[in-house]
């Protein structure tokens, strides 16, 4: 059974149809690259998979059940974390505090609960390093590299059981090292049979890591398919228009 | 020996004296103490008890309100109105209880007003969107006029049959002889440095000042956390009233004029940085305290009290100069 199902989605505002009867599904485990212009519709049908939009037609099935959310928070609660291209840090906090914000620990009974201080350093610390990454929990994120911030967004989808992680971008404005650094963060999320939803204008970082490969143009889907029996030239034609469909 | 991954992670950054040592809040107390010493050397009428005991009366007020306003600037925000709240409130308490009220319903009718003008504040400025400097520029009118208006722009020093007890509150000394305002201070400071450290609602404060776009997307409750900040800052201003108006035992419509600039310095002074998201409640009593000194300091001294605007202003630059330096430091 597919993790997430959607069919036939549609999202029209007012006279503008940002996305067009749209259905794909994505399996446990697979990193899918979402690529095409910019006014494609790649965020508008992101947005309605982390709920800040609801369709206007179709529907989204999440484990075979109707998937039907009135808030971004709600996505979170049935397991679908987004890492903003912003990445959504306060340079002023700690990577720990970071990863915690909006979900900290406390300790401690009723009105008189406290942060817990120990337990959130000794969490975010172990998932950096199941992601591999050098990043310490007490640093403050205003003096990190680009991939450790990365590394702290990401660390977020890893506190509560995600089953999809969208990436808005992320890769787009950091160094060639530190994104191999993200490549592999992407890689370890999968190796935990977390499906990532790669939304990226990058063609190289969408064949490096992807299994599949979906293409957006003016609202529709034009392409659904393997990383392996597609090419660059192929999608490059697919998103500007010179291949109309596979 | 080869660093595992594990090893790197653990590994603390900074120890918590190399942490002291780079804080502006720890300058300013040293700048502080040193002026204390020198004061004490170079005059007799420093280090009296008498002295001493003005020095952290007089503290108080302003401290007391910095504490509120330091949790505004953390937040990202800013409160001009909190001199003319403090008057507004010590007229509430004043009037209340000069129509013959006791002192229970003149303290909660002065809160109560304190919490209402913050929530308004807040609103304003959580949900209508403006600006927060917009907000209280124009509470700082309005507060001050209806406190003309509740006491009719006269002097109320007769607050009732609990006159006394007003008085004992914020002129009295009931612990070791320390001034009771000292003691409001000390209580005060310690619930705000515990909420900012220790509880949800705090680090919440300090992320909205760092990243509010941040905030929002992570699910923190934006809104209604600014709105709390803002009745915050208004408590503290009408509990700075309170106390004042029992140590004053008078309330003239000037009370608390120009207030907000010298709470903003001590905030400031103290390592509040107005860009948000950085500040301690300790370094708001520190900043206050630094202030004090210089008045205090100026008159003993003998210099002209004309040259101490001369004296704060510098303060400020200075402290802030210092943690300019200290970043440039960092950053290379």
């Amino acid at each position: 059974m597919s993790v997430l199902e959607l069919v036939n989605v549609s999202k029209h505002f007012g006279a503008i149809q940002a996305v067009s009867e749209v259905s794909f599904s994505l399996e446990a485990g697979e990193v899918v690259g979402l690529m095409g212009d910019n006014g494609a519709g790649k965020s508008t049908l992101v947005k309605m998979i982390a709920g800040n939009f609801r369709p206007s037609h179709g529907a989204m099935y999440m484990e075979g059940r109707e998937l039907i959310m009135h808030r971004p928070v709600e996505a979170r609660q049935h397991g679908i974390e987004i890492v903003h291209q912003d990445l959504a840090l306060c340079d002023n906090l700690t990577a720990a505090a970071n990863v915690f914000l909006g979900r900290e620990l406390r300790r401690g009974l009723g009105p008189f609960r406290i942060l817990d201080y120990a337990s959130m350093y000794k969490r975010a610390g172990q998932i950096f390093a199941e992601l591999k990454s050098e990043t310490r929990p007490r640093d403050l994120v205003k003096k990190m590299s680009g991939g450790q911030r990365q590394a702290v967004a990401i660390a977020r989808t890893r506190l509560s059981d995600a089953k999809i992680v969208l990436m808005d971008e992320p890769t787009a404005a950091i160094s060639v090292r530190q994104v191999a650094e993200v490549l592999n963060l992407i890689r370890r999320l999968r190796d935990q049979g977390i499906t990532v939803v790669l939304i990226s204008h990058r063609m190289p970082d969408v064949f490096d890591v992807a299994d599949r490969v979906i293409v957006m143009r003016r609202g529709r889907k034009v392409a659904d398919k393997k990383i392996a029996a597609s090419s660059p030239e192929e999608v490059t034609g697919l998103i500007t228009g010179a291949i109309e469909q596979v | 020996m080869a660093v595992t991954l594990e090893q790197t992670i653990e590994r603390k950054e900074r120890s918590w004296i190399s942490t002291v040592l780079s804080s502006q809040t720890f300058w300013v107390l040293i700048a502080v103490l040193l002026a204390c010493l020198f004061l004490t050397l170079a005059t007799d009428a420093f280090a009296t008890s008498r002295n001493l005991y003005n020095i952290t009366r007089n503290v108080t007020f302003v401290a007391i309100v910095a504490l509120g306003m330091t949790v505004v600037i953390i937040s990202g925000g800013i409160d001009l109105s909190v001199g003319s709240v403090l008057c507004l409130c010590s007229m509430v308490l004043a009037v209340t209880m000069h129509a013959g009220y006791g002192i229970e319903i003149g303290i909660a009718a002065a809160i109560g007003t304190a919490l209402i003008v913050g929530a308004f504040n807040g609103v304003l400025i959580a949900y209508v969107g403006m600006p927060p400097f917009v907000v209280t520029l124009g509470m700082l009118s309005i507060a001050r006029s209806l406190a003309m208006v509740a006491s009719n722009n006269t002097v109320v020093f007769q607050f009732g049959p609990d006159h006394d007890k007003l008085l004992a509150l914020g002129g009295g000394a009931w612990l070791f002889g320390i001034a009771n305002p000292v003691l409001y201070m000390i209580v005060l400071a310690l619930l705000t440095g515990f909420m900012l450290r220790w509880t949800r609602f705090g680090r919440h404060i300090f992320a909205i000042g760092g990243n509010e776009h941040a905030a929002t997307l992570t699910g923190v409750p934006v809104k209604p956390i600014k709105v709390a900040v803002y009745m915050i800052s208004a408590l503290s201003a009408g509990i700075a009233g309170i106390i004042q108006t029992g140590w004053l035992g008078a309330v003239t419509t000037n009370i608390g004029s120009g207030m907000e600039l010298q709470v903003i310095a001590a905030s400031v002074i103290g390592g509040a940085n107005l860009v948000g998201g950085v500040g301690t409640a300790i370094g708001a009593l520190i900043g206050a305290a630094l202030i004090e000194i210089i008045r205090n300091s100026l008159g003993l001294l003998g210099i002209n009290a004309f040259w101490q605007g001369c004296f704060i202003g510098g303060a400020i630059l200075v402290a802030v100069l210092f943690d300019r330096v200290r970043n440039f430091r960092q950053n290379d």
